[in-house]
């Protein structure tokens, strides 16, 4: 099925997710999708797949305009969607998961369609048990049940959402193979990623996203620097860095630390900081840098290796152990995890102070609160409650209720979602930290900010991670061939499961 | 600002008036002549000394029970289990009282120990619910509710089984005690001062430490947001935990004073259904401890002038409860009506 | 006793489960939607009183039983609206339901009080009564039994074995699943509210009109009956088969209890009545421990095989809820 996107562009509030996007894909077709997180990629496939509807533009499937109203109604014009968390029913068998959704009588028909399932897996020489429960399969097999799923539902145009993420070697290969199969079905793909090695080892042709425009499009042969351009834009330089504040004496220390979740395994990381160091975290969401951090934290229970902070051994012991010898964590998720709503500014300054007494001393507090928010240069007052702040706001309100002094700062996405004003305001306080002797490890998604404020940089791809990395040597273009998994040396640590 | 106070001022004077209006529906329906009835539950609440009297034994239990939920409320926990926290109090208290009345021990001392035992068993009937939540991860609603059926059981097992009155167990409870173990009170009335005393001074503290102590700003953080209080360096378990033993404690109390001040017995069904109201009441104040005398006051009233509608018209005076639902019921729906304005206006 | 006197007992037993039955499987439609409706006590209550005003108004147990079914559907409409429309807490709105319904059929029932009504009689099957010991078990009851066995395995269909059942499963466990599947997962859960309200309210005049004929007030001895269904529907896991044995072996402990206070009079007999309940508390203990972290901490401490067996045998002991329990969805 030929599909074709006119002019579509969508905003949510004051983001303008897609600007305007003419793109153009033939039957048969594996077209890939590039862009760093945040491009609006999901954006433009949700709008496609009926999750949202956009705000102008047209959607033409062989030619003819169509209207998605809904997901189930995509499916009705032939377009089918997987989810990068595959949207299935884990505590439900597979079976039951496949037949879900397709239009029948009364009884379930197990026999009719488990014959069907059959059939399907064998022509892409899927093997999954129709008895068996989603919540045993790993991610690579529900994305395969998913296809069988969708192509039985008769989608003509299929989209994968960074499908490669959390799956083994394995089962990509079956992937890719299945893929390319149904593409010589006729059937279109559109292949989302931000892994440059499987766009080009699949896809016949790319389009590439860059906040919210689609800013070109290339066929194969492609050129890796090429594409790592047109994702990351052409005229980035770098500013003035600064340089190290510490002063070479260690703080952090980890030995051959492991740690894993359900999908990915961060093994044997071994690194030391030192006071005032900043260490930025860089790879594309799910790499297993925010896992990482968290266990950093003593958030999340490691499985081998030793955490050293200040020469005392903190392994297997809780953030609030960790806490009280000067390390505080800071989440992406402001609203669900580092603040709480419903509580005004001053309770959370008062709440995040050490408590001296029983009763708490309001007029103190408010004062220290105004203090802060001067300090910070937050917009608003000392009973305003947190969530009626800006994005920006609420980052400078989670950095004024760290407590002084610290030595260990972990942050996830210090500047996501903020202007460039708030965003140098924010480092400019980060900075004075640094210069006090706390060491800063922070996760980005933005590669300026990685080589501008880091010292030294960890790269994630799928578990794995490079050894430290001087920023001074790195360039926009290497660090994005490293995040798209190219130019990893053959044995390096990790592994995805 | 301003104006969405007004709003919500406008909502609940609504739900209000339509409670109201449902009310008087219902009483026409029942055959009363509305104005008259409310007129005789007015009566029946302050008509008389004795009245008011009874007014204030009521509050007594009421104020404890909806100081308890308010701090449970406040963590983020349905306590749904006061009921049978407020009975093992009872239990406790009435426990003691009989293994003591026949010592020689001081009759003030065995009151205290009494009550201070109530104390205790209505915390250790808590925590109970609050360690399934916390390390089995038994929702506190079920958890509270299965204990509350337990103690309800305990209580009719005991009186009819080990602390029966001499010759047979009957639903009229257990053998009274003698008259120097009662909590002392205001003559020929049941209404003890000590008792209301005390359970104005729990909901005044705990309205203090709700407002203006450490220990109720991390309560109230882990019932906004345990994550955010645990990133903050609050140990949420434990202040779970701790919520469940202080309400538990109050609800204990609040048992022990049945006993003591009371019934100077226990009786089958002692909690009365107190734990319930005292969740009604801080739902209806939208559990801001400033409003809760008043309204437990307005609720233990129409409770007592309810009973003149039984009296007068042959109505029954479960409709103290009806009023008392209809208006929290109604609040509820248009707090979630006005959400619902306001975003879209 | 005599193995005819324990029949009939048993008999009694399952006749007596009917009311509790058509709560539970009522809850336990309502929470595979993903909606809790915690207004059970009231609702039971007010469709008892109220089942049982309008037979002997009417003079027809049929209207009677229909007037309790719709009693129940409204007060589930309620629910309905006030979590999916308006986003209150379904708890809170439940739960002041639950006190109002049982304080409204008290205050509207005075005039219907120890007043006598019309009682459904017995209809023995023929042929299938004379069956020996089933007959007397099973087939000498009365229609409302009756309904109440089939109900259980048409629920049970219904969930497990029919299509509109899987993706009824679908809307509790994962409705963001349902939802790209075609379902109309808020126009759904109003639906399956409402019907499941109305199998809760068929329980009250199941009571009135049948096992607990007519209407006394608080003397009545319904109140709590509803959190006990509750309870049931928890302990059943969410599964009719499982729930209806639950609300079997309540019915049984309890008859058990007056039996025993009859033939042992130094037995506290509370001590029966309320197995249930730490049975239930047991229950629930061990479907839910397996998701506490110091179990997850315990169980990283032991050697591989032992920590594998203790993980497969606690999942088979798990009965998860459904897993959007409570949450409201919109689409995006």
């Amino acid at each position: 099925m030929d599909v074709e996107l006119r002019d579509i562009d969508k905003t949510f509030g004051a983001v303008h997710a897609n600007v305007g996007i003419n793109l153009k894909v033939p039957a048969g077709t594996i077209q890939g999708l590039l862009g760093e997180n945040g491009a609006g990629k999901s954006t433009l496939m949700k709008i496609l797949s009926g999750f949202i509807r956009a705000d102008a533009g047209e959607i033409l499937l062989d030619g003819h305009p169509v209207i998605i109203h809904s997901p189930a109604d995509a499916i009705q014009h032939g377009v089918g969607m997987l989810h990068q968390d595959p949207l299935d029913i884990p505590p439900m068998r597979v079976i039951d998961n496949f037949i879900l959704g397709r239009k029948g009588g009364l009884t379930i028909g197990h026999a009719a369609a488990e014959r069907d399932y059959k059939r399907l897996a064998e022509e892409f020489s899927f093997s999954i048990d129709p008895d068996s429960y989603v919540d045993a399969l790993t991610v690579g097999e529900r994305q395969q049940l998913e296809i069988l799923r969708l192509i039985w539902l008769g989608a003509k145009a299929l989209i994968f959402d960074e499908p490669t993420t959390g799956i083994s070697a394995a089962q990509k290969v079956k992937l890719f193979t299945a893929l390319r199969l149904l593409a010589s079905q006729g059937k279109t793909i559109l292949f989302v990623s931000h892994k440059l090695e499987d766009v080009e080892g699949l896809c016949s042709r790319v389009a590439v996203l860059r906040q919210g425009i689609l800013v070109g499009e290339a066929k194969q042969p492609y050129t890796t620097k090429n594409l790592v351009e047109m994702m990351f834009g052409k005229e980035i330089s770098v500013g003035a860095r600064d340089p190290c504040a510490g002063d070479g004496k260690t703080n952090l220390s980890l030995r051959d630390l492991s740690v894993e979740d359900y999908r990915l395994k961060v093994q044997n990381v071994s690194l030391e900081v030192c006071c005032g160091e900043v260490i930025g975290l860089a790879g594309m969401e799910g790499s297993g840098q925010g896992l990482f951090l968290r266990s950093v934290a003593g958030l999340v229970r490691t499985v081998g290796g030793h955490i050293f902070l200040n020469d005392t051994d903190l392994t297997g012991h809780s953030y609030h152990a960790f806490k009280r010898l000067g390390a505080a964590f800071l989440p992406a998720a402001r609203l669900e995890e580092g603040l709480a709503t419903g509580m005004s500014l001053t309770e959370h300054i008062v709440l995040a102070e050490e408590a001296h007494g029983f009763f708490i001393d309001w007029d103190k507090g408010r004062e220290l609160t105004r203090k802060r928010i001067a300090d910070f240069n937050i917009h608003g007052t000392p009973a305003s409650p947190v969530e009626s702040l800006s994005g920006g706001n609420q980052q400078r309100a989670l950095l004024a209720l760290l407590r002084e002094p610290l030595s260990l700062l972990l942050l996830e996405h210090p500047t996501r979602g903020l202007d460039i004003e708030s965003t140098i305001y924010i480092w400019s306080k980060l900075k004075d930290r640094c210069r006090e002797g706390t060491c800063i490890l922070f996760i980005s998604s933005d590669l300026e900010e990685i080589l501008q404020y880091s010292d030294r940089v960890l790269v994630f791809f799928s578990g794995k991670v490079t050894k430290p990395l001087e920023s001074k040597s790195l360039s926009i273009e290497k660090l994005g061939e490293l995040i798209g998994g190219k130019g990893w040396p053959e044995s390096t640590s990790g592994k995805s499961k | 600002m301003k104006k969405n106070s007004w709003i919500n001022v406008g909502f609940q004077v609504g739900a209000l008036v339509v409670a109201l209006l449902i009310t008087t529906l219902l009483l026409v329906a029942a055959g009363a002549p509305p104005l008259k009835a409310y007129a005789s539950i007015i009566s029946g609440a302050f008509g008389s000394s004795n009245n008011i009297e009874n007014i204030l034994i009521t509050w007594s239990p009421l104020l404890l029970t909806t100081a308890g939920v308010l701090i449970t409320f406040s963590a983020g926990l349905w306590n749904i289990g006061i009921e049978g926290q407020m009975t093992l109090g009872a239990i406790f208290a009435t426990g003691v009282l009989r293994a003591l009345q026949n010592t020689q021990l001081p009759p003030a001392l065995i009151i205290i120990l009494g009550i201070l035992a109530g104390v205790i068993g209505g915390a250790l009937w808590a925590a109970l619910a609050g360690a399934l939540k916390t390390f089995g991860g038994v929702n506190e609603i079920f958890g509270g509710l299965g204990l509350n059926f337990v103690s309800t059981a305990l209580t009719i097992y005991l009186v009819f089984g080990p602390w029966k009155r001499p010759g047979v167990g009957s639903m009229s409870g257990t053998q009274p005690f003698d008259e120097k173990l009662w909590l002392p009170s205001l003559p020929h009335t049941e209404l003890s001062l000590w008792a209301l005393g005390i359970s104005l001074l729990v909901i005044i503290a705990v309205y203090f430490m709700l407002r203006g102590t450490h220990l109720g700003l991390r309560l109230k953080a882990v019932g906004k947001n345990s994550k955010a209080a645990f990133l903050m360096g609050v140990p949420t378990w434990q202040y779970s935990m701790f919520a469940f033993l202080l309400c538990g404690a109050f609800a204990g109390l609040s048992g022990a004073i049945q006993v003591t001040s009371v019934y100077h017995r226990l009786l089958p069904n002692i909690s009365n259904g107190y734990g319930f109201l005292g969740l009604l009441v801080a739902m209806l104040i939208n559990y801001q401890a400033l409003w809760a005398a008043p309204i437990a006051f307005f609720f233990a009233a129409v409770n007592i002038g309810s009973v003149q509608l039984q009296i007068q018209y042959k109505l029954d005076s479960s409709f103290a409860g009806v009023l008392q639902d209809l208006l929290v019921l109604l609040v509820l729906l248009g707090e979630g009506a006005r959400q619902r304005f306001i975003k879209k206006g | 006793m005599d193995t005819n006197t324990i029949l009939i007992g048993l008999a009694g037993v399952l006749a007596a489960a009917a009311p509790v039955l058509f709560a539970v499987l009522g809850e336990t439609i309502t929470e595979r939607a993903g909606i809790i409706n915690l207004s059970m006590n009231g609702s039971i209550l007010l469709s008892a009183m109220g089942g049982f005003a309008i037979a002997q108004l009417t003079g027809s147990l049929m209207l009677g039983f229909l007037g309790g079914m719709l009693i129940g559907a409204l007060v589930a409409l309620i629910v309905a609206f006030s979590s999916i429309t308006l986003h209150q807490s379904q708890v809170a709105v439940g739960f002041v339901l639950a006190l109002a319904g049982r304080d409204l059929s008290y205050f509207l029932g005075v005039p219907y009080m120890n007043s006598s009504g019309p009682v459904l009689q017995g209809l023995p099957i023929p042929f299938l009564k004379d069956i020996p010991v089933l007959g007397v078990l099973l087939f000498r009851q009365n229609l409302i039994t009756y309904i109440s066995y089939i109900l259980i395995f048409l629920v049970w269909l219904w969930i497990f074995r029919t299509r509109p059942g899987l993706m009824l499963r679908g809307i509790g466990e994962r409705p963001a699943a349902a939802y790209v599947r075609g379902a109309n997962v808020n126009l759904m859960r109003y639906v399956y509210t409402i019907i499941g309200g109305a199998f809760i309210g068929l329980a009250g005049p199941a009571f009135t009109l049948n096992v607990k004929a007519g209407w006394m007030g608080t003397q009545t001895g319904l109140d709590g009956i509803g959190w006990i269904a509750l309870s049931i529907t928890i302990f059943g896991g969410w599964n009719p088969i499982r729930a209806a044995f639950g609300a079997y072996l309540f019915s049984f402990l309890q008859w058990l209890g007056l039996v025993l206070q009859s033939q042992l009079p130094g037995v506290p007999t509370q001590v029966l009545q309320v197995a249930p309940f730490p049975l239930m508390i047991l229950t629930l203990l061990l479907v839910n421990i397996s998701d506490a972290e110091w179990v997850a901490r315990i169980l990283a401490t032991l050697p591989e095989g032992a920590r594998r067996f203790t993980i497969k045998l606690l999942r088979t002991l798990r009965a998860s809820p459904p897993a959007s329990l409570g949450v409201p969805f919109e689409s995006e």
